[in-house]
This record gives C-alpha cells, structure tokens and sequence, in this order.
C-alpha cells in the first residue's frame, strides 16, 4: 500500500528491467525504504531508533555469527573459548566487544523506541499491529539476550541462569519439574548451555523475521508523526530517501560514535566483575543481578515481598515469589492491551496535557526508580522505593491511562502536518497538489486513515 | 470499555495485594522495626585507592610501561606463583612485554609443565615450550587461590584494588576492636581493603623480598604496583592496541558524521521553513 502519489519505481538498466520482471527485489526495497515511501516530513529524531534498532541487530547477527566460530558450548571449556577468542583470534577482543555493548545499544534504542511509542501513542489505530509485533520482538529480545549473558559461564551467567528459570519454579505444581525440564538438570549445567546456545543462534532469526512482519505492517497506515494527525495530502510528507535516509544516517553517525567510545574505552562498564569469574555451582555470588536492561522488571520482581495470605490465619494464598513472577510477566504482556486502554482519539502527547503530565512526572520518574532499585542490593531503602515505583507502573497504564483519556481535554490539533510546519498562513499558500481527498476541505474522506477523532 | 475496566480492575488490584501484604509490612518495619545486623567487621572495611601518581595506562591515552610489566612479571613468578595459576596466559605472550624470541624460550624453560611420558605413560615434568601456557597449581593448605588471569577484570576497578589489597594489610585498632567484639578468625588474616577485612591469604609481600634485576628499590608498595600492573596486562592484554583502535575509529566516525550531517542539512535546505 501506498499513498497515491507515492512514486513509482521505474528500473533505468538493461539488468534491472530484467530483474523487475523476474524477481523484483530493487522494487522492494525502493517501496520499503526508498523513494518510494512517503513518510511525514515533520519527523523528529525520536523517529531515528527504529532503524538503529535494525542495525544493531544486524551487528548483533554479524559479530555473532563469527564468535560462534569460535565458541564452543560446553561447560568444560566455554569459558576458555571466550578467553581464546580475547587473546589469540584475531581482532577477537572487538567483536566479542562489540557483541556485548551491541546488546547493550540495541535495549537503549529499542527502550528509546518503545517509549516514543508511549509518549506520541504510536500504538493506537490504525497502528496496533506494528504495537503488537513490537512487543513480541521485545520479549523475544529479553530472551535472546537472557540466553547469550549466559554463554560465557562466567558466574553471573550461571546464577542468572539459576535465578531466571527458578521463576519457573514458583507455578503451582508443575514449577518445578518445568525448572528441571528447562535446564535438562538440577542446576543450569552442560545440558542447559548447549540448548541456550542453540536457541540464543535461532533466535535472532526469529527476530529478523518478526521485524519485516513490523515493518509490512507499519507500511500498511506508514509513519506516524510527532503531531498525530495522520497525513492528508502530498505536501505531508517526503520521499524515504534521501529525506530520511540523510536525516538517519546522521542518527547513525552519533549513536556509532557512543557505541565506539563503549567499545574501545569502556568495554566493561556495562557488565558485572564477576561475569569474569568463571561458573562456580559451589559459591554464590553476594548480589545476582541481571543485565542492566533487565533491572526495571528485576525491580517489579523483587518488589512483592509479602506472601498473599488472609490476615490472623496464616493461610497463603499465593506466595510472594509467585506474585513478583506474575507482576513481572504481567508488566510487559500488559502493553499488547496497551492500543485499548488508552481509547483518547488524540495520539500525540504534545496535544494531551493530563497525559503529559503524568508522562513525565509519573512515568519517567517511576522507570528510572524501578531502574534504579534492581540494580540496587535488595536492602532498604530501595526494597519501598521499588514498591511505590511498581504500585505506580501499574496504576499508571491501568487505571490513570483509561481514566485519563476518558476525561482530558486535548489542546487543539494543527489541521495538517503541513500547517504543523509551516504554520497556518504559509500552508494556505503552498498549493495542495494531490491531496487525498482532491481538495482541501478538511474533511476526512470515507475510507481514510484517519481514526474517529 | 470491558478491557478498559477489566484493566482498571485488575489494576487497582495488584496495586492493593502489593500496597497492603508487601509495601506497608516492609516499610512499617524498615521505619520502627530493628536495624539490620551489620558484621563488626565492616566498621574496619575502608575502600582501597590505587597506588600515588595512577598507573602508566590510566586514562584514554595510557600506554604500558614494559620495564614495569617484566618487574610485574618478576613479582609473580617469584612470590604470587606459588599459590596462584595463571592458566589462559601462555609463555608466547611475554613477548609483548618486551622479551626477545631467545629471552621468551630461556624464560619458558625455567618453568616445568606436568606432560605424560608418551613411551611409558608415566607422569612426567618437562621444561616449559613459549607455546605452553602457565601450569597449573597445586595447592595444599586452606583456602582457594584464585587463578590471577583475568582478576583485575574481576574485581571492581581491579588494577587498584590489587594494590590496595596487597598494601592493606595491618591490625586492627585494638580500642575500636575491642568496642565491637572483633577478632580476626583463627587462619584468616586483616586486611582493611578486603570485603569483609578478613582474608585468607597472609600478607605476600615484604620489603626487599624481591631483588629487581633493573635495580628498583623493591618496597612492598612498588612489587604491590608492579604485579598490579602486570596482572593488568594478563587480564587485557589488548588494552593500548584497543584504545589506539578506538581513536582511529573515532576519528573516522566523527568525520563521517560530519559529512553526514552536512549532506542531511542539505537534502532538507528546501523544506526547513525559515526561522521567524
């Protein structure tokens, strides 16, 4: 699907009209991410990530599959391989590098991702697929990456192993058994790092996968935009390239300078000293901590200290671990309900001033506390700091989020993105050549992209 | 509307499972309940600084400084070695310390490495090849000395907690000792940049123990920044070769990005609306 003034490919060599005709994969890509995808011109760099984030998981896939060559999973010598790799394979040092703070840079921008969505509600219709297909990739993400920090069998890696399918554990009467199944074994051993690795190389594959069902379905509606309003006419937006392609390849530029400064400055500081222990079932690190992408949810696990139980009789209900097992799970599966809690026809943040408010004041501050608290040692003052923070996390997208868009006056919308950009007067000038409507009367035609507003 | 207050509903209830049977228990507790016990030992933990004056490779442009890493490598072999493997480092790798490919071999052949006679299947020793890697040790008394390979990637700001823990080591202040009930458990000894102040491994290092070849006065704080230099080196061997790596890279990308944002200002020139 396209606009209708979307710009059509037309093959200009011998062996490009040849290939149009047999496979058109140039076509492809020009309609995918070429000129022939119209995208609203007023995008801001908040639009940048998802693209870094499928360059990340390309470097993902690329400096994986070579350590692969060099790895072997098996418990006698896998940490040895990752050593060999450090010391004797060439440039081995860079890639096992970039692999680990690649995983780091590819949570930062999908989290930078994830959170436009949540400030300019890119979820809402027509776009809940691409919300929903995001949230699997999420998930699938969690568990590679979950998978891959276990592979070096340093002593993190085994007792976040240990810890991670122990919530298995806490399931009513099959938990443990399920545990035992997962690890093929009492305790994360041979057995389970063969299988992590399989899955940990499958995995990413599955990834890839997912995300072209991403991007098929969000060229279905195309982009949203920092206003919301959906685009009315061609003066809305600019060809894919070169508009975006400039505008990302300068987003690139300056993450790529970060990661490197990671990569060849810093390598270790996104990691835990102990990881550099080799694995040890006999000597329990003082604190297991996860990967520092994991520790908002670590939070929201750890915050149910308390069994369930009906007061005065000692009855448990359901046990503490299991709760901070199903808060946990619940915090991220409750975002594919995410497009239907939050039925206000205005989607941008911009326009919503009770949202915004509870955005930046409630939301951000309470991520950044959950942050804070699981990486933090399970003591106090964190342990309460937590509490209020998940308390909040759920109130915030199950009770203030439906209540609010029920309520809020939005400020006025700009008619069009053009009037967004060039003002109302200016925009009046421009001829509104080939608008989808076939002239401006500010009307949605039937059939449009427009939801109820 | 039934997901919105489906939603609600169950919102309000983890929030009141979590408010009522975790967050007011605990924080009623954490305000009127007993403090946590804390080990008297931590009163005598103090945290270890590196050695006066930094490491010759601190910093982003830190190089190493090779005639420190042979006298690193001295205090090993002489003292930390008897305890301590060093088990993914092999002879080959002291030439990047500085060693000729003759002073590699004659330093590998000072060494024995347990093998097995092929002939009659006996345990054998030979000398050390530059492609062995350091053996193995085999240690007898209490405790588990760790493999000192990568230990200054294990630890926290390794380099300088190596130092400070090899030039940590004293007796507690017998008054405030005597104000907490501290002892140092039989076997172990105090060590105020241990975790826990009490550490297995008797104080390695004294004055003079070691005679340098290139005539350094060995005090305890030279060898203790001396072998924390060169386990530094066992640990990333890779350092000044990565950081160089990483400026030519820097260099390239921010010219890269320059142009990049240049084209991008460009291509957009005739869509921006001019700032009123």
């Amino acid at each position: 699907m396209s606009f209708a003034w979307a710009k059509q490919y037309e093959p200009q060599t011998a062996l490009t009209k040849w290939l149009d005709e047999k496979l058109p994969l140039p076509r492809l890509v020009y309609n995918a991410v070429g000129a022939g995808y119209p995208v609203p011109r007023n995008l801001n760099y908040m639009w940048n990530f998802g693209v870094l984030a499928g360059f990340f998981l390309v470097v993902q896939i690329v400096t994986g599959v070579v350590l692969a060559m060099h790895y072997a999973a098996n418990q006698t010598v896998a940490f040895a391989t990752v050593e060999h790799i450090m010391r004797d394979v060439n440039y081995g040092w860079m890639l096992r590098y970039a692999h680990a703070n690649g995983a780091s840079f590819f949570f930062i921008v999908i989290y930078l991702h994830i959170f436009r969505g949540f400030y300019y509600s890119s979820y809402k219709a027509p776009r809940e697929m691409i919300w929903l297909l995001g949230v699997v990739i999420f998930l699938l993400m969690m568990a590679t990456a979950f998978m891959g920090y276990v592979l070096p069998w340093g002593q993190m890696s085994f007792w976040g192993a240990q810890v991670i399918t122990g919530l298995f554990s806490a399931i009513p009467l099959v938990g443990e058994s399920l545990q035992v199944w997962l690890l093929g074994g009492f305790s994360p051993g041979n057995a389970a790092l063969n299988r992590f690795f399989s899955l940990h190389f499958l995995l990413p594959f599955v990834i890839a996968g997912v995300v072209i069902l991403h991007i098929w379905a969000l060229h279905i509606p195309g982009s949203s935009n920092p206003t919301g309003v959906e685009v009315k006419q061609e003066s809305d937006t600019v060809p894919f390239h070169p508009y975006y392609t400039a505008k990302d390849g300068f987003g690139l530029g300056v993450v790529l300078i970060l990661f490197t400064a990671m990569v060849f400055f810093l390598p270790n500081a996104l990691g835990h000293p102990d990881n550099y222990i080799e694995a040890n079932p006999l000597s329990t690190p003082a604190h297991i901590v996860p990967e520092w992408y994991f520790w908002p949810f670590y939070a929201i696990l750890r915050a149910f200290t308390g069994d369930l139980s009906i007061p005065f009789t000692g009855i448990v209900l359901i046990p503490a671990k299991l709760l901070g097992v199903i808060a946990m799970f619940g915090s991220i599966l409750l975002w594919f309900i995410l497009p239907w809690l939050d039925k206000s026809p205005v989607r941008s943040g911009h326009y919503r001033p009770m949202f915004r408010k509870f955005f930046w004041f409630g939301l951000i501050p309470c991520m950044i506390a959950l942050f804070v608290c699981g990486g933090a040692p399970a003591e106090e003052p964190y342990v309460v700091i937590s509490q209020i923070a998940t308390a909040y996390y759920f109130l915030h997208f199950l009770v203030i989020l439906p209540i609010i868009s029920q309520i809020e006056v939005p400020k006025p919308l700009p008619f069009s993105i053009t009037d967004a950009v060039l003002g109302q007067d200016k925009a009046a000038e421009a001829p509104r050549t080939g608008s989808v409507d076939g002239g401006d009367t500010g009307t949605a035609p039937e059939g449009s992209l427009q939801p109820a507003e | 509307m039934t997901i919105r207050l489906g939603g609600i509903i169950a919102g309000l209830a983890i929030t009141a499972v979590l408010v009522l049977w975790s967050l007011l228990p605990g924080a009623y507790n954490y305000a009127f309940g007993p403090a946590p016990e804390q080990q008297p030992s931590y009163a005598f933990y103090e945290h270890g600084e590196g050695p006066a004056g930094g490491f010759s490779f601190d910093g982003a442009f830190g190089k190493w400084d090779y005639a420190q890493l042979q006298r690193g490598y001295q205090v090993y072999k002489e003292v930390c070695a008897a305890c301590h493997s060093l088990k993914f480092v092999s002879f080959r790798n002291l030439r990047q310390l500085g060693y000729t490919e003759a002073e590699v071999a004659a330093e590998a052949a000072t060494w024995t490495i347990p093998g097995i006679d092929p002939t009659t299947g006996d345990q054998t020793t030979n000398p050390g090849k530059p492609t062995d890697a350091f053996p193995p040790v085999y240690y007898s008394g209490q405790g588990n000395p760790p493999d000192l390979s990568l230990i200054t990637k294990a630890r926290h700001d390794g380099s300088n907690y190596v130092y400070a823990l090899l030039t940590g080591y004293g007796e507690p202040d017998p008054a405030k000792a005597a104000k907490v009930g501290f002892e140092v458990p039989d076997g172990l000894y105090f060590n105020k940049h241990f975790p826990n102040v009490n550490i297995a491994m008797p104080q390695p290092l004294s004055d003079g123990q070691v005679t340098y070849a290139d005539g350094t006065e060995s005090s305890v704080a030279q060898m203790s920044k001396d072998v924390a230099a060169f386990l530094t080196w066992t640990a990333e061997p890779s350092l000044v070769e990565r950081r160089q790596t990483g400026w030519f890279v820097l260099g390239f990308l921010l010219f890269a990005t320059t142009l990049a944002f240049l084209s991008y200002k460009q291509i957009w020139a005739g869509l921006k609306p001019k700032k009123k």
